[in-house]
């Protein structure tokens, strides 16, 4: 683990007490875009990643904008689920509070119509599912003892279909926005809030290997989308709203039709 | 801060009577709030019963590089008994009275006996506390925490000034006796130390005889500032003088109010000590004999707002009369109990109690400046208390020679930010004002305002023996980092 030398989160006084998030998966992409967003909004972050230069990069640049100490990291890989319990309560401590937990560690590994790969498949499975339950778990059953806060899990539009392209990453963000439903199911009548986001394409990493893509937008509108969704305590949202509409259709598309088609 | 020894955690997993070390569990995260309700944190919540539980926790704490709170009732107005992400240690189970003398009127507490459970014991033999809070829920330990004073300050001191010895336990797995003579400065700092040098493991106080459980109580209105001030100045004699100010008043009626005072009863012709019995002091569970006290609260609710508190404020300064009366030593002493829950009544963000200590010589001004800027930032205070104090020689002080004023403010959900800066723009009025606070109420209080009214000298000397008891800083609150540790 990297540490953020000598740093820590300046106290407030009480009644303007900052509100506290954790991001997983807040190295790149929607991740750091949404932490950039919630520190102008001024919350105090912990963002976690395995790739801790990046982390400390995008850490400096909040706090030199906020011009105090916003942002702390943590290297953690999110396969690493023993380590989770541990590391939640450092950050609890470090933070004094948890008002918003956001999963968004996610990865998309292409593999060829004909090919079956297990290794890759797993992985897949243990970065956007197990990683997710690893966290999810602690945050919910704390958040349903505190009858507050609010959890965020970035799942995708790939869940709502079983496409031929990547059956492991549709498996994965399906169990997801499955397991999201459970725990909101679970949670409001705690006054917990658990919002899905179900992005489309972004600009990210996952999409350098994607081939025909549309609607393309920026991990800064989906950031800013996300925001807002968080801020309206929505419960699940397509990003952006047009694929409300287009998986409505795709949802709906026969089997018979959908399995002779190649997207 | 070094995450590199964090790496390794094994977990206190608390159970319902004590504390067992397992695996972690967030579902014993629980909130903690103030008394006032407006300000919230999330801690691991433990409570221990002996001393070798205390010491596991303690280790439990240094291996996981996660501080303590130690918190007893949970009755003060701020942040002094919250650790956000920190382990609580409720000790409200350890509340033994050790060791009762009726003939020397001494007596030997463990940290968690509460007011209410010393007078009660006190009392038949013909005793009393000496200085008493506003409340009697609150425990010993939390009364030594932050040193109280009662409304006979500026005669009996602090609470601090009748305690003939203590034993505590330091993190470094210690236990100290002091007493003023022996462990001097421990003694001074500890009490008034915020519960961050050790942790009270026993107390020995002096209570002062008393001849009958009843007061004689004197209630007349004063008109505005100077009046209200004069006679509170004027009554030193009595063995207690407390003001209620109507902080709504304008112009010529700022500062008006109604002053109570009480003497002790040499002899109230009762029967055998009938008032020194506890079924005498205690008090009625129903308003006017109809209406449950624990009801009471859910009526001051809608008078809870500015135009509210204005006209009630006005009227009890209206049918205020001069009387005099006699009264029991509970129901004049315990007035925050009188409504059970009453800061409920304060609505769903609950409310912050602000006290500063000011010199006689400036209180009128600073008084009508605060008052004043509250009533311009459309943030009155629904109530307000004075009293009469005295300096004394604890190390983190908050009395003067002068006065002070307790305000209640109502918080709520947009009125925040406005608030914090209305009590920081106060803070500098008595920091200029030669003022000083009180670390069981204020919540916005700065680290330069704490430097400021302390002075470098008792800060240097208070951080050395932080350093000396606690080098792991393994006890920590909210209050400590925000306005200690980093100042």
């Amino acid at each position: 683990m990297v540490d953020n030398v000598d740093k820590q989160f300046p106290p407030s006084t009480p009644l303007t007490q900052r509100k506290c998030a954790i991001l997983v998966g807040a190295s790149s992409g929607i991740g750091a875009a949404l932490a950039r967003r919630l520190a102008s909004k001024g919350y105090r972050l912990a963002l976690l990643s395995r790739r801790s230069e990046l982390l400390s990069t995008l850490c400096e640049e909040i706090n030199k904008d906020a011009g105090e100490v916003l942002a702390l990291y943590y290297e953690h890989d999110v396969t690493d689920g023993d380590s989770v319990p541990g590391l939640l309560t450092t950050i609890l401590a470090d933070m004094g509070n948890l008002d918003l937990f956001v999963y968004n560690a996610g990865i998309s590994q292409m593999v060829g119509l004909k090919k079956y790969d297990f290794v890759k498949d797993r992985r897949t499975m243990e970065v956007n599912l197990v990683g997710a339950l690893a966290w999810l778990n602690p945050v919910a059953a704390m958040f349903q003892q505190l009858r507050s806060g609010q959890i965020v899990g970035i799942s995708s539009v790939a869940g709502d279909r079983g496409r031929v392209g990547n059956p492991s990453y549709n498996a994965s963000k399906a169990a997801l926005s499955s397991y999201l439903e459970s725990l909101r199911n679970r949670l409001t009548r705690h006054g917990v809030n658990v919002l899905t986001v179900k992005p489309g394409f972004v600009e990210t990493d996952l999409l350098a290997g994607a081939k025909k893509t549309f609607l393309v937008i920026s991990p800064e509108q989906a950031a800013d989308e996300i925001y807002k969704a968080i801020s309206k305590h929505k419960q699940v949202v397509y990003i952006p709203t047009l694929w409300r509409w287009i998986m409505l259709i795709v949802r709906n598309i026969p089997s018979f039709i959908f399995r002779r088609m190649v997207f | 801060m070094d995450n590199a020894d964090r790496t390794e955690h094994s977990f206190l997993h608390i159970q319902e009577n004590g504390v067992l070390m397992s695996k972690p569990s967030f579902k014993d995260l629980h909130l903690t709030e103030n008394f006032g309700h407006s300000l919230k944190a999330v801690s691991f919540q433990m409570k221990a019963e002996t001393t070798d539980e205390i010491q596991d926790i303690l280790h439990e704490s240094k291996k996981n590089g996660i501080p303590i709170t130690v918190r007893g009732a949970g009755r003060s107005y701020n942040d002094i008994a919250m650790n956000g992400g920190g382990f609580i240690l409720n000790l409200q189970a350890v509340n033994r009275i050790l060791e009762w003398n009726p003939d020397s009127g001494i007596i030997r507490c463990e940290p968690g006996v509460t007011l209410e459970k010393l007078w009660q014991k006190v009392l038949p033999d013909g005793w009393w506390p000496p200085v008493v809070s506003g409340t009697m829920t609150t425990t010993l330990g939390g009364c030594l925490g932050v040193n109280i004073h009662g409304k006979n300050n500026y005669k009996a001191g602090t609470i601090g000034e009748h305690v003939l010895e203590f034993s505590a336990l330091l993190p470094t797995g210690d236990e100290v006796r002091c007493t003023p003579e022996l462990n001097k400065d421990l003694f001074y700092a500890m009490i008034g130390g915020m519960g961050i040098l050790g942790i009270f493991t026993s107390i020995t106080l002096q209570m002062k005889r008393m001849h009958s459980g009843l007061l004689n109580i004197k209630a007349w209105n004063v008109a505005n500032m100077e009046t209200h001030i004069q006679a509170i100045d004027d009554h030193k004699d009595a063995d207690y003088i407390v003001g209620w100010m109507d902080c709504t008043a304008r112009g010529s009626k700022m500062g008006r109010g109604q002053i109570h005072q009480a003497t002790y009863v040499e002899d109230d012709g009762l029967e055998s000590s009938q008032s020194l019995q506890v079924d005498f002091q205690t008090l009625p569970s129903r308003f006017f004999g109809l209406v449950p006290k624990s009801l009471l609260h859910y009526f001051m609710t809608p008078f809870m707002n500015n135009f509210g508190t204005r006209m009630v404020n006005t009227a009890k300064y209206l049918v205020g009369r001069t009387k005099t009366y006699q009264q029991s030593h509970a129901a004049f002493h315990f007035l925050l109990d009188y409504v059970p829950d009453w800061e409920l009544g304060y609505g769903r963000y609950g409310l912050i109690q602000y006290q500063s200590f000011i010199p006689k010589e400036t209180t009128l001004e600073t008084w009508r400046e605060m008052i004043d800027l509250s009533q311009k930032s459309r943030l009155p205070s629904y109530l307000g208390v004075t009293k009469r104090h005295r300096p004394d020689a604890f190390l983190l002080s908050h009395a003067v020679d002068g006065f002070s004023l307790a305000m209640d403010f109502k918080v709520t959900r947009h009125n925040r930010k406005d608030l914090s800066a209305m009590l920081q723009a106060f803070d500098r009025m008595v920091l200029e004002a030669g003022g000083r606070f009180y670390f069981a109420k204020n919540s916005e209080t700065l680290p330069e305002t704490a430097r400021s009214f302390l002075g470098d000298e008792a800060i240097q000397l208070f951080r050395k023996l932080k350093e000396k008891c606690d080098p792991d800083n393994l006890l920590e609150s909210d209050l400590y980092r925000r306005v200690f540790k980093n100042a």
